[in-house]
């Protein structure tokens, strides 16, 4: 089909194996971290809802903390992500 | 409720259709190549694309349902929030580059890219419509059940009007303009829900709220001898009997004849409700007079206050965002449940009862009747639950939708970043949703029969304007994700099924017009889907789309990257058994016996309602073993799709 793209060609970029092969396994270390974190709160709130109602930090509960933390883990670890990869090019 | 129209609503969507129609007309010459309409010639800026992918997949789901579910029932609906964010984590980490870098216009490219498999191609496309078609249901079923309140329309034309805008967006100029609804509807969504989150915190939180014009809500009676009720001149006490025999009620005809019905909280003290009847002939009675604003007439009550908080004051004034949550934490707030009795005359009859709850109770999981179970003792109570939100981790990486948006920008540093800056604004969103969700519970304008009307109607406690642009913003939002599913479906039509699987010979331009045409016709599709099923619960239908991609999908993308062994046969029957299981798993479940078919959920076939705990396992398993019993592919190195 690329012959037949006469508006803008298939451009593919080049890329290092190595590159990949090195942002492939951050991504699965940092994934690991994730799943495990959010593991814990299906446990938690799963087999241990009681711990989820009480009061955690600042007047919050574990649930609310949780929560909020695992929203700012993804992003931070995105970012970490992001750091990381472009150190490898 | 009856909730009156707004004509400032009407005009401010018309303004934001306006802007998008004008620009994919505008960014139509740009389109006619089959790479510049499917993935927008791979020219969007990551930034623009990053909060794309806000726009397309912050649904009318994820913003109206969440936010009425956490205003009802408090945290459950958080746990929605926080579900749907961590599923990009599996998109960002797993996922993103591998498929910008495999694929050129559609998903069933990534998958296919090393096999050249027919098969893989037909059960990649089918999955890609199944749950497109899943997906859309909700989102059209939204857009008319808002039109009707907000702007004063009825239903069909709700569904109508946003499916010929949308359908009109896509064949202009596919993913370009596409890709620009998106952005402007992500971008409008955020700050607009932004800016309602710093006026719920500087309004705090109240036992005797206001309306928007200063009135004060009503707020129902608690704690009141029974004696008094029923004890009042000219009031008779009507018989247990019939329907209401054993029920906790008592219902008392006054002197003008109007019968109110009262809760018994205990034998001596009563509460008051709100009753809305549907007579056999169909006509409407609220609290016992004809439904309506006149005189004569009657409305249910707007209804959301809290009934005691922290130290006993009335008013708490400006709060932080952790003081909101704290002092939520130490209220305690009147929810409202309901209960329908059916009547001897074939009347039904749904009491509104009060229900006093400790934020130690609504702010922790468990607290709505989905999730109740989770507090319960048996392991298999909580399967529900726990598959629910593992496929709300898996499904987002498996959403055509969301899946294409990836082939727009220029290569995988591009993807990588556009999916930090996807991260980013969701995840802000979804904080706001708690924010949102409480203000609504504590606004005094919540209606009590419609969960999904609670963000329009926390912007009403604020002033007119607010709720015209959030109820255009809810709109704006349909229009967005209807764009971006219609654009996956056109895709699997005009070139997974037509040129790949088909092997018709299609040139740029027959491709691009194969397209438009599978678009107009995937938007009639909707638009039927949302007329038919209109009545439909949609917050269920999203959870269903999920279960359904992640468990079609997922194993097949994960597999092919990090397995070497998987070959072309494993990958398509684990499509097509993912689907189909999970698919079917649903049809029998008992939400489905319940909702859709109208059966005693009790004879469901299957022991809890979301398959993604055993559909997602099956579809790995059935990859492997399929894999194994055929022929080793050939191994070459992946190449550019064909």
């Amino acid at each position: 089909m690329a012959g037949l793209e006469f508006k803008s060609p298939d451009v593919r970029e080049q890329e290092d194996a190595a590159v990949v092969a090195h942002n492939t396994r951050i991504g699965l270390v940092l994934f690991a971290v994730y799943v495990a974190f959010y593991g814990g709160f299906m446990a938690l709130s799963a087999f241990r809802p009681a711990a989820m109602s009480r009061p955690f930090l600042g007047g919050a509960n574990l649930a609310v903390v949780y929560g909020f933390a695992l929203i700012a883990a993804a992003i931070v670890l995105a970012l970490l992500y992001m750091r990381i990869c472009r150190k490898s090019k | 409720m009856i909730h009156e129209s707004s004509l400032t609503a009407v005009l401010v969507f018309l303004f934001f259709a306006g802007i998008v129609l004008a620009i994919s007309f505008y960014l139509g010459s740009r389109a006619k190549s089959a790479s510049g309409y499917f993935a927008a010639g791979g020219g969007i800026h990551w930034f623009v694309n990053g909060i794309a992918f806000a726009g397309d997949y912050l649904s009318a789901a994820s913003f109206l349902g969440i936010c009425g579910m956490i205003a009802f029932f408090g945290y459950d609906g958080f746990l929605y929030s926080i579900g749907y964010l961590a599923g990009w984590i599996v998109a960002l980490f797993i996922v993103a580059e591998p498929l910008k870098r495999l694929g050129r216009f559609t998903f069933a490219d990534a998958l296919d890219n090393k096999f050249n498999s027919r098969g893989i191609k037909l059960a990649a496309a089918i999955s890609t419509l199944v749950v497109s078609c899943f997906y859309l249901i909700p989102q059209m079923v939204g857009a008319g059940a808002l039109v009707q309140p907000l702007l004063g329309f009825p239903h069909y034309v709700g569904v109508i009007g946003v499916g010929l805008i949308v359908t009109l967006i896509v064949t202009t100029a596919g993913m370009v303009s596409t890709t620009w609804v998106q952005f402007i509807k992500g971008s409008l969504l955020v700050m607009l829900c932004a800016v309602i989150t710093v006026m719920i915190l500087w309004r705090g939180v109240t036992t005797k709220p206001t309306d928007a014009n200063g009135q004060a809500v009503h707020v129902a009676k608690r704690d009141v001898p029974a004696a008094q009720v029923t004890g009042a001149p000219g009031a008779s006490v009507l018989p247990e009997d019939g329907a209401w025999a054993g029920k906790p009620y008592v219902r008392v005809k006054n002197a003008d004849g109007l019968v109110a019905v009262w809760r018994k909280d205990t034998a001596a003290l009563l509460s008051e409700t709100q009753t809305l009847t549907v007579r056999a002939d169909g006509s409407k009675l609220v609290n016992g007079l004809p439904r309506g604003k006149k005189a004569g007439e009657a409305d249910l009550h707007p209804v959301g206050y809290a009934s005691k908080l922290p130290g006993g004051v009335e008013k708490t004034g400006p709060l932080g965002p952790f003081a909101f949550l704290r002092t939520m934490q130490d209220s305690e707030v009147i929810l409202w449940n309901s209960e329908k009795i059916t009547e001897a005359g074939g009347g039904v009859t749904t009491v509104y009862y009060q229900k006093p709850t400790p934020g130690s109770d609504f702010m922790a999981p468990g607290s709505s009747p989905t999730f109740k179970k989770v507090r319960g003792e048996k392991f298999t109570d909580k399967l529900d639950f726990l598959s629910l939100m593992l496929a709300l981790f898996c499904g987002t990486a498996s959403l055509p939708h969301i899946l294409i948006r990836y082939y727009t920008v220029k290569d995988q540093i591009s993807a990588r970043k556009s999916t930090v800056v996807g991260i980013a604004a969701i995840g802000f969103f979804y904080v706001l949703t708690l924010y949102l969700g409480l203000g609504a519970m504590t606004s005094g304008t919540l209606d009590v029969t419609d969960s999904n009307m609670s963000a329009p109607l926390l912007a009403r406690s604020f002033n007119e304007l607010l709720f015209a642009i959030i109820s255009a913003v809810a709109f704006t939002t349909v229009l967005g994700t209807v764009s971006g599913l219609i654009m996956a479906a056109s895709g699997a039509v005009a070139h997974d099924l037509m040129t790949n699987f088909l092997k018709m010979k299609l040139d740029d331009f027959q491709k691009v017009k194969a397209a438009k045409i599978a678009a107009v016709c995937v938007g009639l599709i909707a638009i039927c889907l949302g007329i038919f099923f209109a009545k439909l619960n949609v917050n269920f239908l999203v959870g269903w789309a999920f279960n359904i991609a992640a468990s079609a999908n997922l194993p097949a993308l994960v597999m092919l990257l990090f397995w070497k062994r998987t070959t072309k046969q494993g990958i398509t029957a684990a499509i097509v058994v993912g689907m189909v299981s999970s698919l079917a798993w649903i049809l029998l479940s008992a939400q489905a016996f319940k909702d859709v078919y109208g059966l005693d959920p009790a004879r469901a076939l299957v022991p809890f309602s979301q398959p993604a705990i055993v559909t997602i396992p099956l579809g790995f398993l059935v990859l492997i073993v399929v894999s194994l019993l055929t022929p080793r592919h050939e191994d070459n190195p992946p190449v550019a799709a064909h």
